[in-house]
This record gives structure tokens, sequence and C-alpha cells, in this order.
């Protein structure tokens, strides 16, 4: 196989993963707050139209960005106010939030069928960006180095920073958490509100980069895989990482094996495989029951504070 | 002034029963709302989904036919619910019961006989069945979260049905579509009220949300699952096992969502598709919340959904709605119930802020 073919198989694999792992990122921390929000494919759906529309009215990627984002947040907020303030179940309400996410940008982007949208310039020197080995580093979109850049920052912040701390306290034991004086409430909403944005984003990544047309339910499920990449990863940035890009490597296997039209497994077994590791991950940090990378203690549990 | 919640000691149980109804009033006025204010006649959007097929007696046998899986998956998944068992691949279940209904059904294609379909819906049963028990094992052995397996086995389910559809049950007179063969008259539910599409999985819907309304009520088991999801401390103390209780929740949910599977296989489809999986199992959801997970209550919010459904295809072609309309409405009422549900948990308290003015 030749160099060039290699460079864009790993481009196209690049392109799959970064959605994923952009959504991931925010469920994990909304995780490990100890909120489960089964609402990422709607979150996702609603950055995509949001950033679509908002570029196609401006003609500026970079606001369609954040006013996916900020729509996406908002959509979270809602989730948020439901879970969080009137003691909601997070599983129903995070469906509702998905159902809801599928049928809003489909009826906010039924004008927008079949249109296209301007993308984001390159990043580096065309002489770098446009070379057949070197694009493989300066060749991708900006929302590439972004998802590589929120890792570190949301590894740096779990593990390093005080206020990771407080975060992990409140997904582990938030009575204690509480006891102690900090508010729950406010940062698992804080939490829920990074998951959105990181969801919105994600989402516009579909309808603003991968292909800048919008079409409905361009996320095509992968919202559930990203939540699957949160399990997959035991709740760990760096393994997320890693994880986002196996699982992109798999579904560039099974994008192209299906356009070839020939496969040594079926193109739906390698759809699938995701979801299988998936579970054997889960099963498999359960037989070691290690404390450390299980899942947080408070994932799904309401709070709500004694007094 | 300053609003507050206050924890009730008991349930209200007039606004048990009283949210579903606000919730669905309030999804309706909020649908009225958005659909004008995005260029539509909102007041008969609203009422083309929510009213319409209810006044035309046309539509009736559509609610039938769309209800009865609703309300057959719902009651199945209220048993676990009510017992903090949270299976949600309720879909995966449903999709697993109709193939292996249809696996009875392309094996029995050239035999005939009234065993045939008997045979079908107990393959459906125990295909549901088979895949809850995978969730069921791995939290009774290892103690793995439910919630994320059911989830994760619905696509894998979905990926069983593509890969048989395109290859090993694929129809070799289908012209290439990835289709089974049509089944045999042995092999389709007879239609229960003659003249209409009303066929035999409707009936069943009724007789599953009676049986289960009364093995809720009134049996021990019943019971146990009641008060392991009360106070599972007392579940505890009285010895009830909570494996056993797992186990049973997900087989009635599985079971259920496989009998629904292979009756609208049998049923409406008369054949297995690539497009056979609608949803229904997360709209199950929606049903099983907004029943209060009371199988009676289920049958009447199985028939709330099936007139979005209904409501939202009329409203496509009457007013030019888009085919969205009926998932927004469904997750507003959603939206909805989960927000006023508060009101059964909590008593809302207006307070004004020490100091102020009287």
């Amino acid at each position: 196989m030749s160099a060039v073919v290699l460079v864009s198989i790993v481009m196209s694999v690049v392109g799959v993963s970064t959605p994923i792992l952009l959504a991931a990122l925010g469920e994990l921390v909304a995780e490990k707050s100890g909120v489960l929000n089964l609402g990422v494919e709607g979150m996702m759906l609603i950055g995509a139209v949001a950033g679509f529309a908002v570029t196609y009215a401006t003609g500026s990627p970079w606001l369609g960005v954040v006013a996916a984002a900020g729509c996406a947040t908002l959509a979270s907020l809602m989730f948020g106010y439901l879970t969080l303030s009137l003691t909601s179940n997070q599983v129903a309400t995070g469906l509702a939030l998905t159902i809801f996410g599928i049928s809003i940008s489909s009826l906010a982007g039924e004008s927008f069928v079949g249109l296209t949208v301007p993308i984001f310039g390159p990043v580096f020197p065309a002489a770098l960006a446009q070379d057949p080995m070197l694009r493989l580093v300066f060749g991708h979109s900006p929302i590439v180095y972004f998802s590589l850049a929120m890792t570190a920052a949301v590894w740096w912040f779990l593990a390093r920073s005080r206020g990771g701390l407080i975060l992990r306290a409140v997904g582990e034991n938030d009575h204690s958490a509480h006891s102690i004086g900090y508010s729950v409430i406010a940062v698992r909403y804080a939490a829920v509100a990074f998951g959105g944005a990181m969801a919105g984003i994600a989402g516009s990544f579909y309808s603003m980069v991968l292909t800048p047309m919008w079409a409905e339910q361009l996320t095509a499920g992968r919202g559930w895989i990203a939540l699957a990449l949160v399990v997959f990863a035991v709740w760990r940035p760096g393994r997320l990482l890693a994880g986002a890009y196996l699982f992109g490597l798999v579904m560039t296997l099974e994008l192209q094996s299906k356009a070839a039209g020939f496969a040594l497994v079926p193109p739906e077994f390698m759809a699938a495989l995701p979801y299988l590791a998936t579970i054997a991950v889960l099963a498999l940090i359960s037989v070691r029951r290690t404390g450390a990378s299980a899942a947080p203690a408070c994932l799904g549990r309401p709070f709500k504070p004694a007094t | 002034m300053r609003v507050s919640l206050e924890k009730r000691k008991e349930l209200s149980r007039s606004m048990l029963y009283l949210t579903p109804v606000i919730a669905v009033a309030l999804t309706m006025l909020t649908g009225a709302i958005i659909f004008t204010l995005i260029g539509y006649d909102g007041v008969a959007a609203v009422w083309e989904i929510f009213v319409h097929p209810l006044t035309d007696s046309n539509r009736w046998q559509d609610l039938g036919v769309k209800a009865a899986p609703l309300i057959i998956i719902a009651t199945g998944l209220s048993f676990g619910f009510r017992a903090n068992v949270w299976n949600i691949g309720a879909e995966g279940q449903y999709v697993m019961g109709a193939l292996a209904g249809t696996g009875v059904a392309l094996v029995t294609w050239e035999m005939s006989g009234p065993w045939i379909l008997p045979a079908m819906l107990a393959a459906g049963v125990m295909g549901g069945m088979g895949w809850a028990a995978v969730p069921a094992l791995l939290r009774t052995r290892l103690g793995v979260n439910e919630i994320l397996t059911t989830l994760m086995l619905t696509y894998v389910a979905i990926q069983v049905l593509y890969f048989l559809m395109n290859g090993p049950w694929k129809d070799p007179m289908g012209f290439g579509f990835p289709q089974t063969r049509m089944f045999t008259a042995d092999q389709l539910l007879p239609i229960a009220v003659p003249g209409t599409i009303v066929h035999l999985g409707v009936p069943i819907a009724l007789v599953v949300a009676l049986a289960a309304w009364i093995v809720m009520g009134r049996t021990v088991f019943g019971f146990r699952i009641r008060t392991v999801g009360r106070a599972p401390q007392a579940a505890r103390y009285a010895g009830f096992d909570a494996n056993a209780t797992v186990w049973a929740t997900l087989m009635i949910g599985g079971g259920l969502a496989g009998l629904a599977g292979v009756l609208e296989a049998a049923g409406p489809f008369g054949q297995m598709t690539p497009q056979f999986p609608a949803g229904y199992g997360f709209t199950a959801i929606i049903v099983a919340f907004l029943g209060r997970l009371n199988p009676l209550g289920i049958v009447l919010a199985g028939i709330v959904l099936a007139v979005t459904y209904v409501g939202g295809e009329t409203a496509q072609t009457r007013l030019g709605l888009p085919d969205a309309a009926a998932g927004l409405f469904q997750a507003m009422t959603l939206f909805f119930l989960l927000a006023t549900d508060v009101l059964v948990r909590y008593r809302i308290r207006l307070a004004r802020p020490e100091g102020a003015a009287a």
C-alpha cells in the first residue's frame, strides 16, 4: 500500500474519530460529576443544525461553532434543570433530550436540506497543509486540533486541578462533598453545560467539516458510540483519546469495506464491534473491581440535600 | 418571592394521576405556540395531531394497531422500572424477538398448519428474553450496570438485523432488496375485527396489560417488585432475593418486547425488513412513564402516543407539517411529565425572603 493511500486512510480515521472524541470528553466530565446524560445524540444534532444555520447566515464557520456550542449548552441546561433542580430521572430525561434533539433538528433544518456552507480555512500555510505527507500533521480542520487540546485540558483539569478534585468528589460522594460546603448542584450544572457545549461542537463537525451539507440525522447514532466510548475508556481522558481513534479506525474500515463491497468480516460486525467491546470492558472492570477505575459512585443518582 | 421544594411524606396520589394530564395539556399549548412561531397554523397543527385521530372513526383502527406494540413493551418495562431495573434496550429485544419469530417463519415457509403462528410467537418471546438475559447475567454475576448494557445491545441487535437482511435471510426472489420473503397465510396474524386492519396483536395487548395489572397489584410477586423499588432495605430485610428480581423483571421486559416484535413482524409488516426498528422500544419508555408504570395507565398512555403517531401522519398530508412534528410532541410530553413529576414528590412552597415588606 502506497504511503499516500495510507495518509488518506489516516486522515479519514481522524475525521471519524474527532467528533466522538469531543462528545465523549464532554460526557466524561458530566459523568465524573455523577450525571448520566443519555441526550448526547440529541445535543449533537442541535449543535449540528445550529452551527449550520449560523454559518449559512453569516458565512463564518467560527460563529457557527460558537452557536453550535451555545445552543447545545442551552439544551443541556434544560436537561440539567429537570434532573438537578427538579430531581427527575436522568435516564428518562436524557432519552427525552435525544428524541427532542432528533425532531427539533430535522424541523429546524427542513429548509437547509441539500444546502452547503463555507468550510474552515486551513490553519497552517498551504505548503504544509496540502503536502501529500505533511498534511498528516498540518492538514486538519481547526476542530481536530481543538479536540486534542481539550483532551489534554480535561486530563489536566481532572487529575491536577483543584476544581477537578471537587468535581470528582461530587461524583464519588455527593453527600460528603455537600457537607464540607461544596455546592453539588452547581458543580453538576457546570459539568452538564460543558458536556452540552462539547456535544454541540461535535455535532457541528458533521454538518460543517465532514460533509458541509445539511441532511436529517447526519450524526447517524454516533452519540451512542460516544456514550459507549466513555465507558470503554473507564472514565479516563487518556484512554478516551486512544479509544476514540480505535473506534474511528473500526468505523473507517467498516465504511471502506462497505464501499469496496468486500470484507473479511461482515461490515455489520464491524459496526457492532464498538458496542460489543464496550460491554466486554464493562464486564472486565467489574471482574477486577479496581475501585479507582470503575464508574463514578454517584453516577445517575439524583441529589437532594437533607436540609 | 422564593420558590422552594418541600418533600412530601407520602407521594401525592392526586398529583400522580393529574400530572400526565397536565403534561399533555402543556405539550399541546407549547406545541401550538412553537408551530405558530415557525409559520404554521399552530392551533390546527395541535388539533390535527392530538384530537383529530380521536374524532375521526376511520382512524381508530390505526390507533389500535399503533398502540398495541407500545402497550405491550411498556407493560413489560414497567415491572423493571418499578424495581429500579433500568432496561432501556427494549428496542433491541423487540428486534431480536421479531428476528426469532422470522427465523421460525423461514424454516416453516413450505409447511402449513395452525401450530406455526403460535410457534413463531413463542420464539419471539424467547428471542426477547434471550437478548435481555445478557444484561441480566452481567448484572447478577458481575454487577454490571444494566442501563449501559441494554442500550449497547440495542445497537448490536440492529446490526444483527442488517446482517441477516443483507445476507443469509435475503429473499432469493426479492430483486436484491435486503428483506425476507413475505410470510405465508399460516404465518400472518389473523385480523381480529373483520373489515379493518385491527389484527390479533391488539386484543393480545389488552390481555397482556390486564394480566400485568393483576400480577402487579394482586400477587406476592407484584408486591415484591414494588417493595424492591420503593424500599430496597425493607426488601432485603424481608429476604427478597435481589438477583431474582433483576432476572424476573428483565425476562418480563425482554419477553414482552420480543412478543411485540414478532406481532409487528407477523402483523403490519408481514415480513422482515431493515426498516423494522422504528423506535417503539424507546417510545415505550415514554408510555411507561406517562402511564405511571401502571398497566391500565399504560393502555391510556399507549393510546395517547399512538394518537401523536397517527395524527403526525395525517398532519403531514393535510397541513404539510414535517414528519418530525410527532417526535417533537412526544419529547415535549415526556419533558413536561418529568418536570411536573416534582409535584408528586414535593410540595411547592412560595416563601417571601426574610425582611421583605409584607
